[in-house]
């Protein structure tokens, strides 16, 4: 049920005119895991344009976001519990990472916590 | 058609801080017992505008709101330009202390939230005997950090204002309405730079009152302390574990709401606000 998911965001992301203008000024790849399984997500200039499942061997990413598949699945419940509603909720439980180059994802830090929670209620 | 004002009434008053001359922007309405309202780090005196516009309230408290200096339309005292504003729990308690003392209340109400719920401890174990009653929101004498470094919220390559308002977003309860989430985070972004910073200065390093909130003496001075289950910057469970040090303080729990409640949900918080209120004045 989770695999489909992030697959689904170039779709999403790409249909919300407001949300490609947020991030605008983006264009990176960054590494989401979902349990056991890695995705790598490529953004220019606020559009997604492509979404790939690991396993991969060697590859680049600027930041990665890592949590449990059960981290996400409460993440993206209509309306998540307390603790499960916002990133960094999920990292000070203990139940998600963020890690490498923290600029661009600070810097367009609204830009990615919406499009990490475009799955929610939709999944 | 007649011009359509909100009761609100904003002035500027001047008072010294520190031995600095300040110009200090205040809102009030209503009339009856004073109610001063403290604002959360990084923000202003918006937030209050819903309870400053309740009947329910107004008819019996005079409700004041200063924007802190650095903050909203308080401009930061003269010289500022070559400082790293840093707030500290002195500054602090001083700066509500001559607030109060400037204006003459009478035994006020201190209705704070987040460092303002923080600075509500320190007045209660202090200056009790200044005060009617003391609430808390999001209040707690220590909390554990959620991100590591504030130094995220003031840098050049990261917009102060843009990271601010994204950060705090996610302590939002996500029942609250979509306008008043974004009007609470519209002040976020409108922070000046390092001001939010300087204020979580006092927040998480200068206002840890592990040792000392236990000296609070609630039969001088009520204490009400009041948490959003989904803060989970100050958690139910940090309150819960300060009140249990402070004998007779009152926990509430408040239920689909954040680290702004009376900002983010004001419909929500007054179901908890207004019986705290009655309670007050019942109380005498």
């Amino acid at each position: 049920m989770m695999a489909p998911v992030l697959e689904r965001l170039p779709e999403w992301v790409n249909a919300d005119a407001a949300l490609v203008r947020r991030g605008r000024y983006l264009s990176t790849t960054f590494l989401v895991e979902i349990g056991e399984t890695s995705w790598l997500v490529s953004v220019h200039a606020g559009r997604v344009e492509r979404v790939e499942r690991g396993p991969f061997l060697m590859r680049e990413w600027a930041f990665a976001i890592r949590g449990s598949a059960d981290a996400w699945r409460r993440y993206w419940e209509p309306v998540p519990a307390p603790g499960f509603h916002d990133l960094f909720a999920l990292t000070k439980g203990g139940h998600a990472r963020v890690e490498g180059d923290l600029q661009p994802f600070m810097a367009n830090l609204r830009y990615v916590k919406d499009v990490l929670t475009l799955p929610r209620g939709r999944v | 058609m007649a011009a359509e004002y909100e009761p609100i009434v904003g002035r500027y008053l001047r008072l010294d801080l520190g031995g600095r001359r300040h110009r200090l922007y205040v809102e009030e309405a209503g009339e009856g017992i004073p109610l001063v309202c403290l604002h959360t780090a990084g923000a202003d005196n918006r937030q209050w505008r819903h309870l400053m516009t309740d009947a329910e309230i107004t008819r019996l408290f005079r409700v004041l709101a200063f924007d802190m200096p650095w903050h909203g339309k308080s401009l930061p005292p003269a010289g500022w330009q070559d400082e790293e504003y840093r707030l500290t729990t002195h500054d602090y308690i001083d700066l509500v202390m001559t607030f109060i003392r400037t204006l003459g209340l009478e035994r006020p109400v201190v209705l704070g939230c987040s460092i303002g719920g923080k600075i509500v401890l320190e007045l209660a174990r202090l200056h009790a005997p200044a005060f009617r009653a003391l609430v808390g929101l999001e209040s707690a004498d220590y909390q554990a950090p959620w991100y590591d470094d504030t130094g995220w919220l003031h840098r050049p390559d990261v917009h102060g204002g843009e990271v601010s308002g994204a950060m705090m977003s996610g302590l939002i309860a996500p029942q609250s309405p979509s306008e008043t989430r974004w009007d609470t985070l519209w002040m976020y972004m409108q922070g000046g730079p390092g001001v939010f910073k300087g204020d979580l200065h006092f927040y998480r390093a200068d206002g840890d009152f592990r040792d000392r909130v236990a000296q609070i003496d609630t039969g001088q001075c009520p204490l009400y302390l009041l948490t959003g289950e989904y803060d989970f910057s100050c958690t139910p469970a940090d309150t819960e574990r300060t009140a249990a040090k402070i004998k007779g303080a009152e926990v509430t729990v408040m239920r689909e709401i954040g680290h702004f409640p009376m900002s983010e949900n004001p419909a929500q918080f007054r179901r908890y606000i207004l019986p705290v209120l009655e309670a007050i004045r019942a109380r005498g």
